[in-house]
């Protein structure tokens, strides 16, 4: 029973993400392809995922620190950060990711400081909210997170 | 060449799948080398093609990607490869493989736009998927590998070969790609007679089924052009050239299926040179009006039989070329080397229609690119590279490079460039302007690497054009090229001229070229650049196992600082370098055959004129860097050449050249006595 309702919430709080617009059908795809090989994958790849792209965060804000911009290295930057989020799901920031490429190019410092906000904004919620999906999917047991209680 | 290289134990991670015995079908055990920069995105990937049941290696840089792929050159089937990454481009990687190691490689990127994904066409990738990679996509990637092996069965078949039943046992590299486990079902269907498979053979020699894939060195590739020549490209079959060739460990279904592949690039040559002709002449009418003029002079006396070169400049360009390469006594192999490392990616590339697309792609972007050269400096440089390039296959030792120098050159008369390799290579060129050096075939090959050069001047346009065009696919898609363009780049001529002559040598050439384009409207040949990006490119030719002779071509070209020199001596240098023939082994034979060249220039004084080009091309192939890593290693070009251009941006570099005119090579020509303001434009 206790699995039970842990992993109804489990499936609640992916739903709600989903539906909050925070993760997109890849993250789906990516537990599928978690198997018994493997139980842990997509924890995995999200923890190196926010490993890595807070390095090119850090460094996108160092950028924009730099008057006048670099929009060549700026739009270097989001584009790596672009192809990360994208291949977790990172719904959010891979849009925002997309804007500032069109700030970037337009060469909108002002559009690409605010885009810039945003995403880290949504960057940290969804990392916040992962934290506590993980936490509560190893307590579930990996094998059943992706599939439905029995 | 790695024949005897055993096929490499890519054991990896899928067990049973490559034992023998067809524990898994086709195509699973497929071995997948995955590059990419972002850890997230590697990860996924590789957890996907394990999903397929591909064998998976990653890797997060491209030069321990290429470092992996060259320590084991049957050890993958397939490359998939980024697009942005921090230390190479991926289209640099792309072009790398392609001309060494001729693998299938996909490439990826979260840029969705189209002129990204336009330049992976054109760049020879397979295929271009946009991130987030599915699962969907990786699940289909091995029509790829298949597609490419086909190819060589075509080839094969094609090529009628006589043992049929060694035909049929002997598949062409695919063999190798394949793991045992696929031979069941892939391979049935392949094999027409032998149904056996003997997975076992691993070991075998060369004539087992499971031989190791051929690498077409320069120097193989070189042997094989000659071979092709000799008995003419259109009648030229696989057997014969075997035989010709007399390569220990070498078969039929090799040769038949980089004969394919090189008919495939030397009609891609021809057809682009036409494109890229027509295509210069409407870019820079100014900057080309009145080159083309020359140029087609220049040309048509090269090529052509009829001297339509004002002997005036046919003659100053002799003297220059010949005095110059007095001067110039060793060619180093790896120059001649490159020049055909040009060619090789492109005839090994087993999708010739990539190929061409890629490349004339990127000939025709030269084409644009005004050059200040002479036009006839260009031409000769044009045919020379073109003739060269076209020698030179990737990684091959310069003899191959000689043959195709020799074929080349052998015209003597510019007739005989005419009948160059191909045979109708170099008629092609006469008719057009500015046709590249070697008809379809050696131009294509030539202008690769030429294409920097040509491309510049504007008087050469229209042989530039072509020719540019060629080289700029030439260069491009060779993986040589795209190290030598990033060379190129660096290497900034610190004079026009000098420029020129770079950036005829080989890849780098290529981007010299254009890059020195842009900056030098004035003609100043310098040669000293050329000098040293020749010396350099000597001492990496010399690392290279090039026949001497080649590199003494090389260097006679480009030993003259005198830029004109250089074209000079190119020209000269084919028709030298054809008597010198192929011998070269040593370095001996290289400083002779120099002197040869120069002593055939003095002869043939209209036809040094085309061979400059010649040997330019070859000059500038060699010096491209896919072949040679090291010769890449850029200490070359940036000694010789600032680094002026950014390497992702080759192709804009030339674009900028060919606006802003063609280079006049000419301008500087300081040939002894000739100088080359004489030289009508």
């Amino acid at each position: 029973m206790e699995r039970n309702q842990m992993h109804r919430r489990l499936a609640n709080m992916k739903k709600s993400l989903l539906d909050q617009g925070f993760l997109d059908e890849q993250f789906l795809r990516l537990e599928e392809l978690q198997d018994a090989s493997n139980p842990n994958f997509v924890e995995e790849v999200v923890t190196l995922y926010y490993r890595d792209s807070a390095r090119l965060i850090l460094n996108i804000q160092q950028s924009l620190d730099n008057i006048p911009l670099d929009f060549a290295k700026l739009d270097g930057h989001i584009h790596q950060l672009k192809g990360s989020s994208s291949s977790i799901g990172d719904k959010k920031v891979k849009n925002e990711c997309t804007k500032f490429h069109e700030h970037c190019h337009a060469r909108n410092a002002d559009r690409c400081m605010r885009t810039f906000q945003q995403l880290q904004k949504d960057y940290s919620i969804l990392r916040n909210k992962l934290k506590t999906y993980f936490q509560l999917a190893r307590q579930v047991g990996p094998i059943d997170m992706a599939r439905r209680p029995k | 060449m790695n024949l005897g290289a055993s096929q490499v134990a890519k054991s990896g991670s899928m067990p049973s799948s490559s034992s023998h015995g067809p524990a898994q079908q086709f195509p699973a055990g497929l071995r997948v080398l995955v590059v990419d920069d972002d850890p997230t995105c590697l990860m996924i990937l590789e957890k996907m093609l394990r999903t397929c049941h591909y064998e998976a290696t990653k890797c997060n840089r491209a030069e321990i990607a290429l470092s992996l792929l060259r320590e084991n050159r049957n050890g993958y089937d397939i490359v998939l490869s980024d697009v942005h990454m921090p230390d190479m481009d991926g289209f640099k990687l792309l072009e790398h493989i392609g001309l060494e190691m001729d693998l299938p490689v996909i490439m990826m990127s979260a840029d969705d736009s189209k002129n990204v994904v336009m330049k992976g066409v054109t760049h020879g990738a397979c295929d271009y998927l946009i991130k987030p990679v599915r699962l969907e996509a990786l699940k289909n990637i091995w029509q790829h590998v298949v597609r490419k092996r086909k190819h060589v069965w075509k080839d094969i078949e094609q090529s009628g070969s006589v043992e049929d039943g060694k035909l049929q046992q002997q598949q062409p590299d695919d063999a190798d790609y394949l793991s045992s486990a696929n031979e069941g079902s892939w391979r049935n269907s392949k094999r027409k007679k032998d149904e056996e498979e003997d997975p076992e053979d691993r070991d075998d020699d060369t004539s087992s089924l499971k031989k190791p894939r051929v690498v077409w060195s320069v120097e193989l590739h070189q042997q094989f052009v000659a071979a092709a020549n000799q008995l003419g490209i259109d009648k030229a079959v696989p057997k014969k050239i075997l035989e010709l060739m007399n390569v220990p460990g070498l078969t039929r279904e090799n040769v038949a299926s980089h004969l394919q592949k090189y008919r495939l690039y030397l009609r891609r040559l021809s057809g682009q040179h036409q494109n890229a002709l027509n295509g210069s002449f409407m870019g820079n009418p100014e900057a080309t009006y009145g080159s083309i003029s020359s140029f087609n002079d220049l040309e048509l006396q090269a090529y052509a039989a009829s001297g339509q070169l004002p002997a005036q400049n046919l003659a100053a360009l002799q003297a220059a070329a010949f005095g110059r390469s007095a001067t110039k006594s060793v060619v180093s192999p790896l120059d001649q080397r490159n020049l055909f490392s040009f060619e090789t990616p492109k005839l090994r590339f087993g999708e010739g229609q990539q190929q061409h697309l890629s490349n004339s792609k990127q000939v025709n972007f030269l084409h644009g690119i005004p050059t200040n050269m002479e036009p006839k400096q260009l031409a000769n440089f044009h045919q020379a590279a073109n003739s060269f390039a076209i020698n030179m296959p990737v990684g091959s030792h310069g003899s191959q490079g000689n043959s195709l120098m020799m074929q080349m050159a052998q015209p003597q008369s510019r007739s005989q460039i005419q009948n160059d390799i191909n045979g109708s290579y170099v008629s092609r060129l006469p008719s057009s302007i500015g046709q590249p050096v070697v008809s379809n075939g050696t131009s294509r090959v030539l202008t690769r690497p030429v294409y920097n050069q040509v491309s510049q001047s504007s008087p050469v346009a229209g042989f530039s054009a072509q020719h540019s065009t060629d080289l700029s696919r030439n260069s491009f898609p060779l993986g040589g090229n795209s190290g030598i363009s990033s060379l190129a780049s660096k290497v900034i001529p610190r004079e026009e001229t000098t420029m020129q002559l770079k950036g005829s040598q080989g890849g780098s050439n290529y981007d010299v070229f254009s890059g020195q384009q842009q900056q030098h409207k004035s003609q100043d040949w310098s040669l000293q650049s050329s000098g040293l990006a020749f010396d350099t490119l000597q001492h990496a030719n010399m690392r290279g196992n090039h026949d001497v002779s080649q590199s003494a071509l090389v260097q006679q070209t480009f030993s003259s600082r005198d830029t004109i020199e250089q074209s000079r001596n190119s020209s000269v240098l084919p028709s030298v370098l054809l008597q010198q023939g192929f011998s070269s082994s040593g370095h001996s034979s290289s400083s002779s055959f120099g002197k040869g060249i120069f002593s055939g220039v003095e002869e043939n004084g209209h036809r040094n004129m085309p061979n400059i080009g010649q040997q330019l091309n070859a000059y500038f192939t060699d010096t491209s860097p896919r072949v040679k890593a090291e010769l890449l290693e850029g200490n070359f070009y940036n000694n010789i050449l600032p680094d002026q251009y950014d390497q992702e941006d080759l192709m804009s570099a030339l674009l900028k050249h060919q606006q802003e005119g063609i280079v006049t090579v000419e301008n500087d020509f300081d040939f002894d006595g000739y100088p080359l303001d004489n030289l009508p434009v």
